[in-house]
């Protein structure tokens, strides 16, 4: 009975969907801003990506409201699992291919994400995927031998810090008798790899704090899945 | 039929979202409920950065010799979207572990007999 009534509901809102988005013209978007936002921000902000200049420069307090909410899901799915007791021995042990395959890739996923941070205002990328390859670089061994555990508290340490460092950022070009988070000190060419002013600074922060708060999650449910 | 083949990314979009609502809704198993919503919200990122194309458009990235590029915004709000989702889904994926904890079955019918709540 549910199955049907489930079907019938999403079949009529499929319907009606596509009746909409036939409506809907592809390739010539109906938003304006865009165009205004590609022909300012070289001269405003100076960073090559435009999507960094927008997610560092326009929207730069929405940025910092993301990040507090992946810092409420960490902390709360930290909480829900409480503190576990890692049990060693009731895991099998990873494969030699596992084991040495995740010692010999470990310093190539911190330099790739470490690079993918430094150029987010020049190349697609920044501190949100750079972040995530981090997370994986810390996590592959976890997954080599279960029994080992990461540093909670040098996690938490450079998560604070990133955070910290990413609101007085913010709290500086109030200083300076700004907005709070506005791009300041970019008078460099743009494309360079030391341009953009504070923009690339705040990458940084903020690939640090997803770095270290998805590498807690993970071994969060690493440590659970270890403990049955 | 040029107007179903230009139109393709929208279909798609469709599909995947109508897929991932019905498994919502039919699958009483929570971990495929998790599974129907990134199917659901996969489909919402796509959508996004259809509506963002423009034609002929390069990725919003200042390079010479570009003229024409991409909408930057909806690019801008997935980009963040992406993150934030993985962080939910493993939110969600602890409280599955503690309701299987608790209640030693992650059937929602089951829940609701033991909890004598239907």
């Amino acid at each position: 009975m549910r199955k049907l009534t489930g079907l019938l509901f999403a079949g009529g809102l499929g319907f009606m969907l596509l009746a909409i988005a036939s409506g809907l013209d592809f390739g010539s978007p109906p938003m304006r801003i865009g165009e205004a936002i590609q022909s300012a921000s070289p001269q405003e902000v100076g960073a090559a990506n435009i999507v960094t200049s927008v997610v560092l420069g326009y929207r730069g307090i929405d940025t910092l409201g993301e990040l507090a909410i992946l810092f409420a899901a960490a902390s709360a799915a930290g909480l829900v699992l409480g503190r576990r007791h890692t049990t060693t021995g009731t895991q099998r042990k990873g494969g030699f291919v596992l084991f040495h395959g995740g010692a010999l890739i470990f310093p190539f996923l911190l330099t790739i994400g470490f690079y993918i941070i430094f150029h987010g205002h020049l190349t697609p990328g920044g501190g949100f995927q750079g972040g995530v390859i981090l997370a994986a670089a810390f996590f592959l061994p976890l997954l080599a031998r279960p029994g080992a555990r990461l540093h909670h508290s040098i996690l938490s340490v450079i998560e604070a810090f990133a955070g910290a460092s990413f609101i007085l950022i913010g709290l500086a070009a109030l200083g300076e008798g700004q907005a709070f988070l506005q791009p300041m000190l970019n008078q460099d060419t743009l494309g360079a790899l030391i341009s953009a002013g504070t923009l690339p600074l705040l990458y940084i922060a903020v690939g640090l704090k997803v770095g270290a708060e998805l590498a807690s999650l993970l071994s969060n449910l690493a440590q659970t899945e270890s403990e049955q | 039929m040029e107007f179903f083949i230009g139109h393709y990314n929208y279909w798609v979009v469709i599909i995947l979202m109508m897929v991932g609502l019905y498994t919502v809704i039919s699958r009483g198993n929570l971990v495929k409920k998790i599974i129907g919503l990134n199917i659901f919200q996969v489909s919402v990122f796509f959508l996004y950065i259809s509506l963002g194309t423009v034609e002929g458009g390069a990725a919003p990235i200042i390079a010479e010799g570009v003229k024409v590029y991409s909408n930057p915004l909806p690019h801008v709000l997935i980009l963040t979207a992406i993150v934030v989702g993985v962080a939910t889904t493993a939110l969600a994926l602890a409280l599955v572990v503690r309701i299987k904890e608790t209640y030693g079955t992650i059937e929602e019918d089951e829940i609701h007999n033991l909890d004598h709540s239907l």
